[in-house]
């Protein structure tokens, strides 16, 4: 929660709610007001792909409630979403698909890598899947474990409000020219090229 | 066997023909996956839609090609593959004790039952017997995840169906099997407990406390879904008589499971071709009628219901003893043993790096999932790892009764038939 | 292995069979495959459970009957019958140079996807099948991944500092 000085008498709020200020005004910086209203209605696409998908439901149903943070609508357009939660393993079938998705979100739009296989392909080191869906989107918090619990997603979750309030992310985006900045090689299984992505 | 032949008599009339279909006539839609991307139907009035893979209501990554005529669905085919992990190759890689690790994480919603197709496959080929408490605890855990599984079946498919309801009551019944799987096997999913030679660790002190309190409160939670769906009329309208089909087709396209058992024809593992100590434990096996959509969410959720009895049972009939055997090819010394013992050291370091060699030869093993017959295919070629290791999963064959289930029916009840289908992707692509 | 190789002449002709951990096992060949299917599914092995191959490719020596030439595919069919309550197996040779078999939808219509799988896994293709396309791995990819001579496509694993950190 950024900063934001409420001028005069506060002691009648709550009794009276909004109409207790004596200047029913806030001030502060347009930026701030801006970031923090980012993090409080953080609408994610739903991206449910293995495992992970089934504790990325859990996180929102009733016992962990993600609506706490104005975050319980999973929204199936990628249009409307603000936020990506790559649950589960990538494949190499699924990779364009999971691009294509996440440009058709809008801007600013994060990433969560939910789960080892997400971020490093796990224990699947094979031909199938893609090792890192860093290699395709770029991603902003990883999220340990396989898979990992509702209460670790909402760390990360948390992680990731606190980087969008203190605008790092927006930061590094802008040095790193929108990508990630990351240089990765990957092969299929027979053929070896290298795919960098960002710069 | 006069239930078979009662079977036989009153599905004489069904005729599994139009599965056997190959020409345009069939409700397969039979175009590769670029061919559908450029296929215009002849008639204007047709239309070929694609629905998937990132959909809310495919249960992940399931893409369907929809061939239409206004809002009716003619020909369909599922596309799949988009979460194929190649956990058969990576599975060769792996040692038979670790082996677990990688085939639970096949149907993530049930993973006990693979860890469990898996042990029981290399403990045929090395020809070992478990300890009796080790074959309690499997079927414990396997009726508690069937009940979880079952419970997760009915909070997605209210969701698809637009009962948003059924995913806050689902869920929350799950959290409470998944908090006493917490506590026994660390995890709350893709446990690696049950193992080749018996399963990880004991059950922890206060087991028992914790299962009757999870077991006590379902049945009135249960009614709940019952007076919540099943004597809707508004459900009765969405599932009634939507994705019909009969034992025939079922047999011929080699369904198993609670697809199987909702046209009436009784088969279920656990009964008909008993492992672990199933014929020990007394619990029925549930039916459906009509072979609908409604069918299938009602034998789930009773299903429930027998799954609660049968751990009931278990309750009191298990025995103490060893959670695992004591076969010092197999199972690694205790911890203490190590501290005092070089070649207990020695011993635990050579079943952890190289792990246990398996006699040469090849298995087949079934266990009836909450899905359906789950069956493990293992080849030894005498070495520490599977030759080939192969799983059958149930919903990968279930999947191919869609575009039947589909031929006819609305785009609406489309969402409905995938959901009771209950594929889970993981399963169908490995 | 406990494992007697005896001639079975309940079938049709003389089908090699063979016991493994207590289940029957068939050997039959390509060309009498579909006659002792049918023959089966009369008999009351009306499901086919499963379909699926072996590549032999590093472990020739195997257990097979005398009569029964060893190649490198191998396609094993699982049928299960529901009034005997019994499982049999079918252990199907396969050429390497000639990976064909005749298809078993129009006995089986569900092998139709199991058949997919192993055409896609292991290049074996069935004849008369319907629809024969990949299934699991997309449509463009080359290679056949569960053959042993498909490299796992393992990358190493580099442990090294994060860029900008």
């Amino acid at each position: 929660m950024p900063k934001l000085p409420i001028l005069g008498e506060t002691s009648n709020i709550s009794e009276d709610g909004l109409a207790g200020f004596d200047h029913n005004f806030l001030t502060g910086k347009i930026e701030d007001l801006v970031k923090w209203s980012r993090t409080r209605s953080m609408w994610p696409a739903t991206f449910g792909l293995a495992c992970c998908a089934l504790e990325m439901m859990a996180t929102g149903a009733a016992h962990y409630d993600l609506a706490r943070w104005g975050m319980e609508v999973f929204r199936a357009s990628p249009r409307q979403a603000d936020l990506m939660i790559v649950a589960g393993r990538v494949s190499q079938k699924m990779a364009p698909v999971l691009r294509q998705v996440y440009d058709q979100m809008m801007e600013p739009k994060w990433v969560i890598s939910m789960g080892v296989c997400a971020s490093s392909g796990g224990m699947f080191n094979n031909y199938a899947l893609v090792q890192g869906v860093d290699q395709i989107v770029p991603v902003d918090v990883y999220a340990p474990g396989c898979p990992p619990g509702p209460e670790t997603l909402m760390h990360a979750i948390l992680q990731l409000h606190e980087k969008v309030e203190n605008g790092e992310i927006t930061r590094r985006r802008k040095e790193m020219d929108g990508g990630a900045g990351i240089m990765v090689e990957q092969r299929d299984g027979q053929t070896a090229t290298k795919v960098i992505i960002g710069k | 066997m006069s239930q078979e032949t009662e079977i036989n008599e009153s599905h004489g009339s069904e005729t599994a023909e139009r599965v056997f279909r190959r020409g345009e006539d069939s409700a397969i839609l039979r175009l590769s996956e670029s061919q559908v991307q450029s296929y215009t139907p002849d008639d204007d009035r047709r239309m070929v839609i694609n629905m998937g893979p990132q959909h809310p209501s495919t249960h992940g990554v399931l893409r369907l090609s929809l061939e239409m005529e206004g809002e009716t669905v003619l020909r369909s085919k599922p596309i799949i593959g988009y979460l194929h992990t190649g956990m058969e190759k990576t599975g060769e890689q792996l040692s038979f004790l670790q082996g677990p690790t990688n085939v639970t994480r096949m149907d993530y919603s049930s993973p006990l039952f693979g860890e469990l197709a898996f042990s029981l496959a290399t403990e045929k080929l090395l020809e070992i017997e478990i300890p009796e408490r080790a074959t309690w605890i499997r079927m414990l855990m396997c009726e508690l995840n069937r009940i979880s599984s079952h419970l997760l079946f009915q909070a997605t498919n209210g969701m698809d169906i637009g009962a948003v309801g059924a995913m806050i009551y689902g869920w929350r019944e799950r959290e409470e099997v998944l908090r006493l799987f917490e506590k026994i096997t660390g995890l709350r999913m893709n446990h690696n407990y049950i193992r080749p030679g018996g399963v990880a660790a004991d059950l922890p002190d206060g087991w028992r406390d914790d299962t009757l309190r999870v077991l006590e409160n379902l049945p009135d939670r249960l009614d709940d879904f019952d007076s919540l769906f099943t004597g809707q009329p508004i459900w009765h309208e969405r599932l009634q008589g939507v994705g019909v089909i009969n034992s025939a087709e079922c047999l011929a396209l080699g369904i198993t499971g609670p697809l199987l058992r909702s046209t009436g024809y009784a088969w279920d593992l656990r009964k008909d071709m008993p492992y672990l100590r199933y014929e020990e434990v007394d619990f029925d096996v549930l039916v459906g009628s009509y072979g609908d959509c409604f069918d299938r969410f009602a034998i789930r959720l009773n299903e429930i219901r027998e799954s609660i009895r049968i751990v009931h049972q278990i309750l009191e009939k298990i025995p103490t003893g060893d959670y695992k055997i004591q076969d010092k090819k197999v199972t690694p010394p205790p911890r203490s043993r190590i501290d005092e013992s070089m070649e207990a050291l020695i011993h635990h370091f050579k079943i952890f790096t190289e792990g246990f060699k398996v006699p040469a030869g090849e298995v087949y093993v079934a266990v009836e999932s909450p899905r359906g017959e789950l069956g493990c295919y293992m080849v030894s070629d005498g070495g520490p790892k599977p030759y080939r290791m192969h799983i059958r999963g149930p919903s990968f064959t279930n999947l191919q009764v869609l575009p039947h289930m589909l031929q006819d029916c609305l785009v609406a009840d489309a969402v409905a038939v995938i959901s009771t289908v209950d594929p889970i992707m993981g399963e169908v692509d490995r | 292995m406990p494992d007697d190789t005896k001639t079975n002449e309940d079938n049709d002709g003389t089908i090699p069979s063979t016991m493994s951990h207590g289940q029957n096992v068939l050997h039959p060949n390509r060309e009498n495959l579909l006659e002792v299917i049918k023959n089966l599914r009369e008999e009351g092995f009306v499901v086919c459970i499963d379909i699926t191959a072996v590549d032999y490719l590093e472990n020739p020596k195997r257990d097979l009957p005398a009569s029964v030439k060893p190649e490198r595919f191998e396609i094993v069919i699982n049928l299960l019958s529901h009034t005997k309550r019994e499982r049999l197996r079918l252990r199907v040779q396969i050429p390497e140079l000639e990976p064909t078999l005749p298809t078993l939808f129009d006995i089986y219509p569900g092998s139709e996807a199991l058949e997919r799988e192993v055409h896609d896994l292991f290049g074996i293709t069935f004849e008369g099948h319907p629809d024969m396309t990949r299934i699991l791995m997309p449509e463009n990819w080359e290679g056949h991944p569960l053959r042993k001579d498909y490299d796992i496509g393992k990358i190493p694993v580099q442990f090294k500092e994060a860029p900008g950190s």
